[in-house]
């Protein structure tokens, strides 16, 4: 199909602004989407393709602009009214529900009736026709969700958005769970979908399937759309090069220069797997070290840290602390002083504070050992230890008596961190520590990881925001699909070389990957 | 697999307690002095038909997740107002029995609707609404007393064609009426999904607040019918604490038992029926056997304990630990 045979667009957004507390996710977004097409969405971490999904989904609205639909202007409240238009999206967290069974789920928004109660043969053939378009036969239309491995989940969520006869089909990074098998399959699905007149927007990460599926590229770039063109016209550089150029929103501490590798490291990890989700990552991280996780939200990074915290189970493959194997059964495990590690977790509100309980409390939990003799809280102890975290890290609450949760976000932030030096850890894992968090705290953040670095700590940073990995980190590794892809080592950290092996690029960025250490 | 064992997989907890009550009864029907008598099953019908009906209200609500801890009260309420008002003429009577049935509806209406837009927890909520509706009841029936229009409560507590109890009639009638058409209905199947991952169900654009309103409106109106129920069996109404308190906490026993899932999302009403007899015939096991009726309470919180371990056992094979707290 050529781009000359484009119709005029059936769905247009114009100006479209969406702020989330101080941070914009879309600035003034255009995008226009034709029948019969295969528009692929592409940017990086925080370009804005989620927050656009979810507004056109109906899941959040828009602060400014206009969506309109056949030159309609439309506003949809919720998902309901999206899909009764015709817009039907297939995220990339399914939508199905666990204990109903696949035909139920398929036929769940609007299930076939006689005399008032759903009429299970008709739903049957519903769901069987559905599976058979999306190409999953061999899903069973009884079996219940909840038992199926999640790449049959996943094509049970195609053929479910099949079930809803949609205009508009909108796939998030639908093809992550699935096998080759799988994805060639919905690829000749999606094909003839839009032969037979659906527009498709397709957002994936995958720059080989945009090439074999896309007609046409959209890429987004902090908030905006950058550039629209004719799938295959750029080159992959080309392509990382639209869509790198975010500015640096924080100034950074000086890096220490050139450093000695030490014999044993503090912390040696060595061919670490868990289900599919971490494929044998091997990696280092020696005292005064800050190591960068990099790479898409959601290929592992979190799962890592979970593994080494000793949150997981099943996990195989072996980690040495200061050349010593240790394997954490559990957190409290992890965090005793024989391996002395810490995490600092992605949602503070659910794994990290007890936002009702006083600051005071909530700075002691993780070092309740430090502040108790015998098993009974020493007042005295914690509240001068308490007091001196917080001087350390600057937190502004007016009393340490007063609930965490009437801090702002980056005062709770702090308190999550100092809660945890307060267990005087040598190894700190921190997950997106700075997501959603004022520039102040931020800059304030980094110093701090410096400081701890320096004090002779290793320091593991996963961070969604590229300019943190160029900014804070001695060494990155860019993790793809559970694994890691490429190491980048002091000058090698640049946008561009993280945009590439993020999207798992292997064109001419001008940079060597660094060996795998 | 086959069409057969997906649906002997997905109804497996309800067949379960079906066979564990007929294999109970069967032992209790056997030992009992007066063998396996018309008489003996229509007494153990009306005691167990109460429980059922009570439990069949409290599986509306944890199917959405949610629990209703105002069952025993609503219960209580409805025998209270149908022993005032269930009486005089056929006439007046059916105009009683629909007045009892539309208050035990709007008492579930105002679980529903303080849960769903006032968004509190529905375990404070109905401990809250519990008490008021007890104290209504205490308000219509300060002492024991009251009547009721005997020629139906003859005709519901006695037998059909002389040998099955009419009290089973009844509850399969309401099973047929009440359950079956909600559970097949597109409402019900929202109110499974909303229990399942309410998340999921907003996503899926299905309308989570009348599906949870529906399953609160629902438990409030079988629950009146329990009410009715022991009205015909009684004669007479009483608001009694001890009976509304000890019917909510029987009939979480009885749902549990009855393989319905206090997560939400899975179970059916006709498996919290036979969990409901099953408890039930747990005390009369006790007598047949000649133990010393002091055992009854330990011997049921025994039963409880195994069944609600074999249900979490799904719980070792989680492989992320997190998942065990969300």
């Amino acid at each position: 199909m050529t781009e000359s045979e484009q119709g005029p667009p059936i769905l247009r957004m114009e100006g479209v602004s969406k702020r989330y507390g101080g941070v914009r996710a879309l600035e003034n977004a255009n995008l226009a989407v034709s029948a019969g097409r295969i528009h692929a969405i592409l940017g990086e971490n925080g370009a804005g393709k989620s927050t656009l999904i979810k507004i056109l989904a109906g899941v959040v609205a828009p602060d400014e602009g206009r969506i309109a639909l056949d030159d309609r202007e439309v506003a949809f409240g919720a998902p309901a009214d999206a899909s009764r238009a015709g817009i039907v999206c297939i995220f990339q967290e399914l939508s199905l529900v666990p204990d109903l069974s696949v035909a139920d789920n398929i036929a769940i928004v609007n299930p076939p009736t006689r005399f008032g109660m759903i009429d299970r043969r008709a739903q049957r053939r519903v769901a069987e026709a559905a599976l058979a378009r999306a190409g999953a036969e061999d899903v069973h239309p009884m079996a219940l969700v909840k038992d199926l491995p999640l790449s049959r989940r996943q094509m049970v969520e195609i053929a479910k958005a099949l079930a809803r006869a949609p205009r508009i089909l909108i796939l998030d990074e639908a093809t992550s769970a699935l096998t080759a098998a799988d994805v060639a399959k919905v690829f000749v699905v999606l094909k003839r979908l839009r032969d037979e007149g659906l527009a498709l927007l397709y957002i994936s990460h995958r720059m080989h399937e945009i090439a074999e599926l896309a007609d046409e590229c959209t890429v987004f770039r902090n908030g905006s759309n950058v550039a629209t063109y004719p799938a295959g016209t750029k080159s992959d550089a080309e392509v990382v090069e639209l869509m790198i150029g975010r500015e640096l929103s924080a100034v950074f501490p000086p890096k220490p220069r050139q450093r000695t590798a030490s014999a044993t490291p503090l912390l040696d990890v060595r061919r670490l797997s868990w289900t599919n989700r971490l494929r044998d990552v091997s990696f280092h991280v020696e005292t005064g070290e800050v190591v960068g996780l990099g790479g898409l939200d959601g290929q592992g990074q979190r799962e890592l840290l979970l593994a080494l915290f000793g949150v997981l189970r099943g996990v195989t493959g072996e980690v040495r602390v200061a050349g010593r194997a240790v394997a954490p059964a559990s957190p409290h495990a992890a965090k005793s002083t024989a391996i002395g590690m810490a995490l600092i977790p992605e949602d503070r509100k659910t794994e990290g504070l007890m936002l009702p309980m006083s600051v005071g409390a909530n700075l002691s939990f993780a070092a309740l050992d430090r502040v108790s003799r015998a098993g009974v809280l020493d007042r005295d102890r914690e509240g001068k230890l308490v007091r001196q975290m917080m001087d350390l890290l600057a937190i502004r609450a007016g009393s340490i008596d007063i609930p965490v949760g009437a801090l702002s976000g980056g005062n709770q932030q702090k308190v999550v961190i100092a809660k945890w030096l307060m267990a005087e850890p040598r190894i700190i894992l921190l997950n997106d520590p700075t997501r959603g968090i004022d520039v102040a705290t931020k800059q304030e953040i980094y110093q701090l990881l410096r400081k701890l670095a320096d004090a002779g700590a290793a320091i593991l940073f996963y961070t969604t925001d590229y300019s943190e990995l160029i900014g804070c980190c001695d060494r990155a590794l860019v993790i793809y699909d559970g694994a890691i892809r490429r190491v980048l080592v002091g000058e090698e950290i640049t946008e561009r070389a993280l945009v590439a092996s993020a999207l798992n690029i292997d064109s001419d960025t001008g940079v060597v990957a660094g060996g795998a250490s | 697999m086959s069409d057969w064992r997906y649906a002997l997989a997905q109804n497996r907890a309800t067949l379960i307690s079906v066979a564990f009550f007929v294999a109970m009864f069967a032992i209790y029907a056997s030992n009992h002095p007066a063998g396996f008598s018309a008489n003996v099953v229509e007494t153990a019908a009306n005691k167990g038909v109460l429980l059922a009906l009570v439990a069949m209200a409290q599986t509306f609500v944890v199917i959405t997740a949610g629990i209703d801890l105002s069952v025993g009260s609503v219960f209580v309420l409805s025998n209270c107002l149908a022993s005032a008002i269930v009486v005089g003429s056929a006439g007046h009577a059916a105009l009683g029995v629909l007045g009892v049935i539309a208050t035990g509806a709007a008492c579930g209406a105002v679980n529903g609707l303080i849960v769903i837009v006032g968004r509190l927890q529905p375990i404070v909520t109905t401990i809250a609404t519990g008490a008021i509706f007890y104290g209504l009841a205490l308000l219509l029936r300060p002492t024991p007393g009251g009547d009721v229009y005997e020629p139906l409560a003859d005709a519901l507590t006695g037998r059909v064609f002389t040998v099955v109890p009419a009290s089973l009639v009844a509850l399969a009638a309401v099973a047929l009426a009440v359950w079956i058409p909600y559970s097949r209905s597109a409402l019900g199947r929202a109110a499974y999904a909303v229990g399942s991952s309410e998340a999921a169900a907003f996503m899926s654009g299905l309308p989570v607040a009348s599906a949870k309103a529906s399953a609160y409106v629902l438990s409030g109106l079988t629950a009146s019918l329990a009410g009715l129920f022991l009205t015909f069996v009684t004669y007479s109404g009483e608001a009694s604490a001890q009976t509304g308190g000890s019917y909510t906490l029987y009939s979480i026993a009885a749902v549990v038992l009855g393989g319905v899932s206090l997560y939400g999302g899975s179970g059916s009403a006709i498996g919290a029926i036979f969990g409901a007899l099953m408890f039930r015939t747990i005390g009369d096991l006790l007598f047949v056997f000649n133990l010393d009726p002091l055992w009854q309470p330990l011997f049921q919180g025994v039963v409880l304990l195994v069944a609600v371990s074999l249900g979490a056992a799904r719980l070792f094979r989680v492989r992320n630990r997190l998942e065990l707290f969300s």
